[in-house]
């Protein structure tokens, strides 16, 4: 078995951000989305941003917090990086928006920059993209936070000997419930702290 | 060491993977010209089955519950049911593992749902109808990873045998088309309104279709006298271009890393062919061209098979698996329909006539959105015949 160690941890919820366990000091601006208030507070700058969808902005800000926290250029390309993300409802919420658009033949106006976001794993995309991650790319969809398959997903992802890096995670917007927990797991360390105990207790 | 047990194939050309292969084999495609279909403005060429068809199927199928089922749910089942029978494997056993590829799954009952429950627009729940149907008492896992799913899902049930203690894995690929899925591809200008053409000059977008496909795999005991005839997974790979939401990267970027990792330390001379995703947009074959250039392994042939069946998006990287399988068995290179006038950047051997071929080995890629890239590699040994 390896060793695997949380480098860093991030948890977002509708009122909280957690990093490592300390609760950021998010001010609410006025008129501003709970999640651009974290992106604002932050105070990141990546326009981009401005384009996701829900989902991906959560998942983005927590990736954000992460590497930030652990000082990582995004700009380094990280070929021994992968990113795992699961959730409950894929990409619903934004399903239903895409939905609208099309629904009624007189009020027709599908649009490419909103169906791109109707497929879940747009935000594994996105964030490595901002973190030039070439790795593994995947995302998986069970009914309930699974511990248990977040920690399979991450061995798997980590026994492949070109990887050494992983960004995993529970990354939901269901019902506009925002629900985000990821870590930063590195490989073969001495700390082996990963494991099915710890993420339900971080949770 | 994970070898194949069995397959199926539900498409527009059959309702089992021999009848598939023997229609592709015979250059017969399953594309036509849909207009004024579910509501949409404009008309699309695409592959759908035919939903008569398909109800009077399932009706014969053995009936455990009197749930109902949607379209999805009803191919996967049926394609799930042939797999299963054709491998004499028991489903219902603590150590078989249902993984269920898809991208949009039960999407359009969010236009319309009068006969289920709301939370059947899960893809988590279509999973567990599929797997209930045969009592497997796992929880099913679900990928969804845009175009790549049916590899990705493959690339999953592997994992799961090697490292959690599964013994059988039914991979199963699911798409149905609806107007979600068409008015999105259509709003992205991705479609063309002819077959499409795979690595040709003229190529100008991809077709849709519809398809269910599923393998059992079985992960070998160490004890086990292996049958003589079988097809083994030999590796595969994901890597993300880390360039750009909807679009490849130019260079084949992820494509090329995941080939690159895919054949490290593997004889490339046993390949027969690449199967290649080869949507026919302007984009993505031109970035196929440049990864197996890079990689490589541009003397070896490579085919597209969306000219038959479309593509057939969660269910593609497992349909076509198939169809490679059979091919592989048959030792014969399928041509690519519809290739007339070579028009990638790179210089590949675009396979354009059914042809002969002994090597045992093929490799498959596929690419999609999110800028995932995949390659996945297979080697047979003790056929004599199909």
């Amino acid at each position: 078995m390896i060793n695997i160690e949380i480098k860093s941890w991030c948890r977002i919820t509708n009122t909280k951000v957690l990093l490592n366990g300390e609760e950021l000091e998010i001010p609410l601006r006025e008129n501003t989305s709970w999640l651009t208030n974290i992106y604002k507070s932050q105070k990141i700058d990546y326009p981009k941003y401005f384009k996701m969808d829900t989902l991906s902005k959560a998942g983005f800000l927590a990736s954000e917090i992460i590497m930030r926290s652990l000082n990582i250029d995004p700009l380094e390309p990280k070929p021994k990086w992968s990113i795992i993300s699961m959730n409950s409802s894929s990409s619903l919420e934004t399903d239903k928006n895409y939905q609208q658009t099309i629904q009624d033949t007189n009020n027709y106006f599908p649009s490419p920059s909103v169906f791109v976001y109707t497929l879940a794993n747009i935000v594994t995309g996105e964030i490595a993209i901002r973190n030039k991650i070439m790795g593994e790319t995947l995302f998986f969809v069970h009914k309930d936070f699974s511990p248990h398959h977040l920690y399979q997903y991450s061995i798997d992802a980590l026994s492949n000997d070109s990887i050494e890096n992983l960004l995993c995670g529970w990354v939901e917007d269901g019902d506009n419930n925002i629900d985000v927990l990821m870590f930063a797991l590195k490989k073969n360390t001495k700390v082996n702290n990963f494991n099915i105990e710890n993420i339900k207790t971080i949770y | 060491m994970i070898y194949r047990l069995s397959d199926n194939i539900i498409s527009t050309l059959g309702f089992n993977s021999k009848d598939n292969y023997s229609q592709i084999k015979n250059g017969n495609s399953g594309l036509k010209l849909y207009e004024n279909r579910f509501n949409l403005p404009e008309p699309f060429f695409a592959s759908l089955i035919d939903e008569e068809e398909i109800n009077d199927r399932f009706s014969s199928l053995p009936k455990t519950t009197n749930e109902k089922y949607t379209k999805l749910e009803k191919l996967s089942i049926l394609s799930c049911s042939d797999a299963i029978n054709l491998s004499n494997i028991n489903p219902s056993s603590n150590d078989v593992i249902f993984v269920f590829s898809t991208t949009k799954g039960n999407v359009e009952l969010l236009e319309e749902n009068k006969e289920f429950e709301k939370e059947r627009v899960y893809l988590w729940k279509s999973a567990q109808v599929i797997k209930n149907y045969f009592h497997n008492p796992n929880q099913p896992i679900v990928v969804t990873n845009a175009c790549i799913s049916g590899v990705a899902a493959q690339l999953t049930a592997f994992n799961l045998l090697n490292n959690h203690n599964f013994k059988y894995a039914i991979v199963v690929g699911a798409e149905v088309l609806s107007k979600f899925i068409i008015s999105g591809f259509q709003s992205f200008k991705a479609l063309s309104m002819q077959m499409c053409k795979p690595f040709d000059r003229d190529r100008d977008g991809l077709n849709l279709g519809e398809g269910a496909s599923s393998i059992v795999y079985k992960l070998a005991d160490n004890d086990e006298v292996l049958p003589k005839e079988r097809i083994e997974f030999i590796s595969g790979t994901v890597r993300n271009d880390a360039n750009h939401i909807s679009g490849p990267s130019r260079t084949g970027e992820g494509l090329f890393n995941a080939i690159s990792e895919t054949i490290k330390g593997y004889d490339t001379s046993k390949l027969s062919f690449i199967n290649a995703h080869a949507t026919s947009t302007p984009y993505n074959d031109s970035m196929e061209s440049f990864a197996i250039e890079r990689g490589g392994i541009n003397n070896i042939p490579v085919n597209s098979l969306k000219p038959y069946l479309g593509h057939t998006l969660g269910a593609a990287g497992i349909l076509e698996t198939i169809i490679s399988f059979h091919s592989l068995i048959d030792n014969t290179i399928i041509k690519t329909l519809n290739h007339q006038n070579y028009g990638v950047e790179k210089s590949i051997i675009v396979n354009v006539s059914n042809k002969e071929s002994k090597k045992p080995a093929f490799i498959k890629l596929i690419s999609g959105f999110g800028g995932s890239n995949a390659a996945i590699m297979f080697e047979k040994s003790g056929y004599d015949k199909y």
